[in-house]
């Protein structure tokens, strides 16, 4: 199975490299653009059929490794 | 009295931290970061700089699943003394031995430079040696040192007095400027800063000095 995990940093945590993109987008002319965020996509190859138990699994992984829940949310896509 | 210095793939920070240790009067040794378990009688945790595993995934985020870390967070459980500086600060984070998180610097730039920091507490065994408000000269270098945490975690830290250092002009946007913290038992160390790298005179500035004989003193009598 396939999976796709989005991690983005939450609400209200500044995201200086957005920040960046945004300036820089509005810089080349892109002026309509009033807010940037960025994040990281990640996607596994996972043994298993069973959908809810490869789920619960995968967010194991992100709880424990892939993402920092302090600062960070995640969303997982069954491919 | 013995300290084990902990390295990844990636630490740099590793001899610098070992040599200020040494100096002071611990034994240290080196621990590679496959080994299972610290050694006995190790009084002293100290996680150095550097860029552990390319800072792939977030900075420390690889680092504090390696198999060393559970037995030093079991060390920190048992009440142990650990030290983080820099990429160690952002492994502890990660481990959850302290609370928050590093990010990117607000500037988004890599900081590589000498800054005044504020001493905020002399409760502890790292900063018992300084004198409340004093202000030290200490380098940094991060591009990832903008502390964050949330709102309940900064009102407990200032209520417990758990914040160690503060910046007296912020460099990274670190939150409420902080740039080092403590565990609840205060016994956890996280800081960006090094003072391994301002503890001799060839260094240009010995403020560290006073940090790292504090350290001995208080491990010596404890």
């Amino acid at each position: 199975m396939k999976a796709r995990i989005k991690i983005m940093l939450k609400n209200g945590v500044l995201d200086p490299q957005g920040e960046a993109i945004k300036h820089a987008l509005n810089n080349i002319g892109f002026e309509s653009v009033t807010g940037v965020r960025q994040g990281k996509v990640i996607e596994l190859d996972i043994d298993g059929s069973d959908k809810s138990q490869v789920r619960s699994e995968i967010e194991h992984m992100c709880n424990k490794m892939l993402a920092n829940t302090v600062i960070e949310n995640f969303e997982i896509e069954l491919l | 009295m013995k300290a084990a210095v902990i390295v990844f793939p990636g630490s740099n920070c590793d001899r610098d931290l070992s040599v200020a240790l040494e100096i002071v009067g611990f034994e240290v040794s080196k621990i590679w970061h496959k080994d299972p378990e610290l050694e006995k009688g190790i009084d002293l945790v100290a996680i150095p700089g550097g860029f552990s595993f390319g800072d792939y995934l977030r900075v420390g985020a690889i680092a504090a699943n390696s198999p060393i870390c559970k037995s030093i967070v079991s060390h920190g459980e048992r009440g142990g003394y650990i030290m983080g500086i820099c990429n160690g600060f952002q492994i502890l984070t990660e481990t959850g031995l302290l609370p928050g998180a590093l990010l990117r610097n607000s500037g988004l730039k890599y900081i590589c430079k000498t800054v005044d920091l504020k001493v905020e507490t002399t409760d502890s065994i790292f900063t018992q040696k300084f004198s409340l408000s004093n202000v030290i000269k200490i380098p940094i270098a991060h591009h990832d040192g903008n502390y964050n945490a949330n709102a309940n975690d900064i009102e407990r830290m200032r209520d417990q007095d758990l914040i160690a250092f503060r910046y007296c002009d912020n460099p990274n946007g670190s939150i409420e400027d902080i740039a080092g913290v403590l565990s609840s038992n205060r016994r956890v160390l996280g800081m960006m800063p090094h003072p391994e790298r301002a503890f001799e005179k060839a260094h240009g500035n010995s403020d560290g000095m006073t940090f790292f004989k504090g350290l001995v003193e208080a491990v010596a009598t404890t």
